[in-house]
């Protein structure tokens, strides 16, 4: 599904961060990235999300290059294959929360009758039944979020990429929030990854990835290392 | 569909959380759509009017044949009457004769009098054939009747057989309304009369003002034009309609141009309010476009959208402008009537027709500068990189290109070059363009400025002060500077567009005064035949009113028409005792003028306006011909001399040399000083005392120049009328873009007062940001409107109306204009802040954005 080959990326102000890194995320697959902070972790999502382009190698998206695509064909790549999730939310504050969760639909190409079903679907699978012409001024931190991720699974992407997105949460609600998630990506056969410095958010993955220096590394999460490693 | 409700979503979204900003943006382009529609409306009535009335009473023929001077002799009537390919020509005897009676109500106008020859006219003028009473036939040949058309009859509120007086000269004749006119304009005042009665009744026996010619079915008419003024020479102008058309364009273009860009001004303001409220739109949501490329919207999608939302604004603008426009140029041209104070187009009643063309245009215009206002934030967002631009904090980052000084610079420079460029048709179409760099360039500027400046203000005061709102205000001046250039480019394109404007309207009142103190030295004013055409005083009179107790000295002054381009308005001659050695005694001379020792003697000397400098090339020293006598010498430059009262060129020559050329011994105006101890009311009870003092009108200099001024801020209202649209605008750009800044920064705020920031501190932050920022900005918008004043004094005036005038600043109005800003910036601010602190804390920082 996603292929990562030998990818580097330095910033601006001269300081490397990835250094020729490979992976292979296969189709269903769950997993969560950890590592210190300024390892890399966001910067790596944007690289696959096609936001940034490596400095070296290559990110593959069921064998398409994506930094050989323009910007266009990147954007109609993201939109369609890949759902988003923040630490933020970024929930548009002046559409209700049915349009915040259609987006993706209308930016897809979506017919009117197929978006009202799906998007109240979603609504539904968020908890958020009824409330679809709220704002989100009138939610509170753990249903924004639900609303990001039913926004991020609305158009049924293949890929969904989340950073940090139960690090504005109470346990509680960061717990529901990832079972959330992992329902809906296991329930729409998508894949997953997801940027945390959580150990439980990031238990909630099928596998648990450490990023270093020197590459991701697959680490067991009830090993003792991996408070060994600042996290 | 689901990209346009999309884009639906998105833009109503916007538009309900921030209604106010979107209103004032609309506002600002119904203003300057608006006001450049009405004024193109309600010149373009009045020239079509006016226009329309001057083609009117040159009825059907072909061509007309002219003096140079207002009246020739009537013995080439018959010459024309037999030429070969001539099939009628119709004599016509034109004056403006004044009326005697109620002076007070009517003012000095006078009454256009055609005098006919009935029988020629019904051909080629049909429509100005008199109607008289049934039983009355012979009244349109009748020596005492005059037919007047509707609009005359009611202003001068007469009817059939009334008696109705005029003035010709010094003496009073008695006519009778024998009926009224087959058909003419609404509006149009004018006396018709057969024309041998006229001839006779106002003393122009054997005169004649134009023949028309009728030309026979195949005679090529410019063949015909050509060979006839060869025939007729130099004493002679054959004219066509058209001619008369561009006269008239000619004489009105300057103004109608300068008032429609003054509008246009308006509208820039207006095109910069819009670039600031889009632009701190953008930076507002920037995040929010983040998002949205993230979710798969391309970077043309979400250029299209920006782009639709100004398209918008600028569109409903536009409609509402359109409409505004309409309404206001009905009530103007109601009002005021149809030359806006100016006197440009008297005696025309023009009514508003909607124009679909000019709508389209301004509509299109109004369209056209939005969208160049949200092409720049547009663009800025749809090329911003989406991962960056989720991270709060990259606001001033969006703005971080308007700090490039270089684009400013060069807006600058080629603003400074264009002012070198001569006119274009008589236009100062450069200086306009100068003017425009010059505001965009300085704009442009601001941010590199504002950091200039606030940077180091910020440093000083981190030193020397511990006091948090000083600090807080100057940190954010500081190290946001692109964001406070564009609150600071609100204040600074309005305040130096009205300090521009104000400078020169100042400039020319006060070198008007001058020039009307310079022009007015003697004690009183002596004038016959109110502005008419007919006779003034004889020889006789002249000699009796020279010799009236308690006169000590009297010139007199003898002014005429004389045409030298048939295609120009006509010149005016004036001739007048000039002390040939130092005539600045007499002339408000323009630099030095030739000493009679270098003057050619085989020439006479003039003195000419600098608008005949401008449009006929009469530079001093140059040998010239006029047509002035039978067979006149040749003329020579003498000098040059100011003249604020004939904007189409004026010569003035000495009143001997005019007598003896012409032969003409009449005057039509006299300047009397009187002997010491004598008063005003006593010289002017002897003059009253003599046999014609009835018919002669008397004004003191300050009258004179009361009046004049008054003329002059008339012709100004409008001006004053678009300055003040152009502070409204000005206000609700700071207005604007104060509250947009606030707005946004609601997050910071809540911040703050987490960190023990009181609200009256918060408060005291923002007014001391918005008062540092428009004294800034009031200070630089000075400075670009003193620029831009220079351009209209020594540029645009100039080029325009064919007059210099020295530079003059208004201290009192633009430190006004300037406290009014700052207070109302300061206000706003205060205002905006107290919405933004109004919310709680943990709320405000809980904001997703």
């Amino acid at each position: 599904m996603l292929e990562l080959r030998h990818i580097g990326k330095g910033y601006a102000n001269g300081r490397q961060v990835l250094t020729d890194l490979s992976y292979t995320l296969n189709a269903g697959e769950y997993v969560a990235i950890m590592g210190e902070s300024g390892v890399g972790k966001s910067t790596l999502l944007n690289l696959i999300a096609g936001l940034d382009t490596p400095d070296t190698g290559e990110v593959l998206i069921d064998g398409i290059a994506i930094s050989l695509l323009d910007d266009d064909a990147a954007t109609r790549l993201r939109r369609k294959e890949f759902g988003f999730v923040f630490q933020a939310f970024h929930i548009l504050p002046h559409l209700t929360l049915r349009q915040n969760i259609a987006l993706p639909l209308l930016l897809n190409g979506i017919s009117g009758k197929r978006i009202e079903e799906r998007t109240e679907q979603m609504l539904v699978a968020a908890g958020l039944n009824g409330r679809g012409q709220h704002f989100p001024r009138q939610l509170s931190g753990g249903e924004l979020q639900r609303v990001a991720i039913a926004r991020a699974l609305v158009h049924r992407p293949k890929l969904i990429l989340a950073d940090e997105p139960t690090g504005n949460l109470d346990p509680d609600n960061a717990h529901d929030i990832l079972m959330l998630i992992r329902a809906e990506i296991k329930e729409n056969g998508a894949s997953g990854i997801i940027v945390t410095h959580s150990h439980a958010a990031a238990t909630t993955a099928d596998r648990v990835l450490l990023l270093t220096k020197d590459g991701l590394h697959p680490i067991n999460t009830a090993d003792s290392t991996i408070s060994g490693q600042g996290i | 569909m689901t990209s346009g409700m999309l884009s639906r979503w998105l833009l109503v979204g916007e538009w309900k959380a921030h209604l106010t900003q979107a209103i004032v943006a609309i506002i600002a382009i119904a203003l300057g759509v608006g006001l450049g529609f009405s004024i193109h409306l309600i010149n373009t009535a009045a020239f079509n009017e006016f226009s329309a009335v001057a083609k009117s009473l040159s009825g059907q023929s072909d061509l007309q044949v002219r003096g140079t001077q207002a009246t020739f002799d009537e013995s080439l009537y018959p010459a024309l009457a037999q030429h070969s390919g001539v099939e009628l020509a119709n004599p016509v005897l034109e004056l403006d004769v004044a009326i005697p009676d109620n002076m007070e109500t009517r003012g000095n106008a006078t009454l256009k009098i055609l005098g006919l020859d009935i029988f020629r006219a019904v051909d080629i003028a049909p429509d100005l054939i008199g109607i008289p009473a049934e039983d009355r036939l012979f009244d349109i040949l009748a020596d005492d009747a005059i037919f007047l058309s509707p609009a005359a009859l009611e202003w001068l509120k007469v009817k059939r057989g009334d008696p109705l007086k005029f003035r010709v000269g010094t003496q009073t004749i008695t006519l009778r309304v024998a009926g009224g006119l087959a058909r003419t304009r609404a509006g149009q005042r004018i006396g018709v009369m057969d024309i041998g009665a006229a001839q006779w009744r106002l003393q122009r026996i054997g005169q004649l003002s134009r023949i028309e010619l009728k030309l026979m079915q195949g005679v090529n008419h410019d063949r015909f034009k050509v060979a006839l003024t060869q025939e007729l020479g130099a004493q002679y102008v054959v004219t066509e309609t058209t001619d008369q058309e561009a006269r008239v364009a000619n004489m009105s273009r300057a103004y109608r141009v300068n008032l429609n860009m003054l509008a246009l001004m308006a509208l820039f303001t207006g095109t910069f309010l819009v670039f600031s409220t889009q632009a701190l739109s953008v930076v507002r949501r920037r995040h929010q476009f983040a998002l949205l490329r993230v979710l798969g919207l391309t970077r043309r999608q979400l250029l299209k959208q920006i782009l639709l939302e100004g398209a918008t604004l600028g569109a409903i603008g536009s409609l509402i402008g359109l409409i505004l426009g309409y309404a206001a140029a009905a009530a103007a041209l109601n009002i005021l009537g149809g030359d806006l104070g100016s006197g440009f187009f008297p005696g025309v009643q023009p009514s508003a027709h909607f124009d679909p063309f000019a709508a389209t245009i301004f509509f299109i215009l109004g369209l056209g500068v939005t969208l160049l206002g949200s092409a720049a934030p547009a663009w800025e967002a749809a090329s911003a990189d989406p991962a960056p631009a989720l991270k709060s904090g990259s606001e001033d980052v969006a703005l971080s290109k308007l700090a490039t000084p270089w684009p400013a610079l060069v807006c600058l420079g080629l603003g400074g070059l264009l002012t070198q460029l001569p006119p274009i048709f008589n236009l100062p179409v450069f200086g306009y363009l100068a003017v425009t760099l010059l505001l965009i360039g300085g704009i442009a500027l601001m941010p590199r400025l504002s950091a200039l400046i606030f940077s180091p203000a910020f440093l000083i005061t981190a030193k020397s002060t511990s006091k948090a709102v000083p600090i807080l205000a100057l940190a954010r001046l500081a190290n946001a500077p692109n964001q406070a250039a564009i609150a600071l480019g609100g204040v600074l394109a309005s305040f130096s567009l009205v300090a521009a404007m104000a400078i020169m309207v100042t400039s020319f009142r006060v070198s008007v005064d001058d020039w009307l103190t310079h022009i007015l030295p003697a004690d009183l004013y002596v004038k016959t035949a109110t502005s008419g055409d007919t006779r003034g005083l004889t020889p006789d009179e002249i000699k009796t009113l020279a010799a009236t107790p308690g006169i000590s000295r009297a010139d007199f002054f003898r002014s005429s028409q004389l045409t030298l381009d048939p295609g120009r308005p006509n010149i005016t001659v004036i001739a007048r005792p000039i002390d040939r050695v130092d005539p600045a005694n007499t002339l408000p001379m323009m630099g030095e003028a030739i000493t009679p020792a270098l003057l050619p003697k085989d020439a006479i000397p003039i003195w000419v306006s600098e608008a005949m400098v401008d449009l006929y090339g009469y530079t001093p020293g140059k040998r010239v011909t006029l047509p002035i006598g039978v067979s006149p010498p040749d003329f020579v430059v003498a000098g040059v001399w100011r003249d604020y009262g004939r904007q189409f060129g004026a010569i003035q020559m000495r009143l001997a040399d005019y007598q003896a050329l012409s032969g003409d011994q009449i005057v039509n105006d006299a300047a009397l000083w009187l002997h010491a101890g004598v008063t005003l009311e006593q010289a002017i009870e002897s003059l009253r005392h003599l046999p014609f003092g009835s018919a002669l009108e008397f004004s003191e200099p300050g009258q004179i120049r009361a009046l004049s001024l008054n003329i002059f801020d008339r012709s100004f209202a409008v001006t004053y009328l678009l300055e003040t649209v152009a502070i409204v605008i000005g206000l609700l750009g700071v207005a604007a873009s104060f509250s947009a800044q606030t707005l946004a920064r609601t997050k910071e705020f809540g911040i703050l007062r987490h960190i023990g920031v009181t609200r009256r501190q918060i408060l005291g932050m923002l007014a001391a940001e918005g008062g540092l920022l428009t004294a800034l900005g009031i200070v630089l918008g000075f400075i670009l409107g003193l620029c831009i004043s220079l351009i209209l004094v020594f540029i645009v005036n100039p080029q325009s109306f064919h007059w210099t005038m020295e530079l003059s600043l208004p201290w009192r109005e633009l430190i006004t204009v300037a406290l009014a800003l700052l207070v109302s910036a300061s206000v706003t601010a205060l205002m905006s802040g107290r919405h933004a602190v109004s919310g709680k804390a943990i709320r405000a920082v809980r904001e997703d954005w």
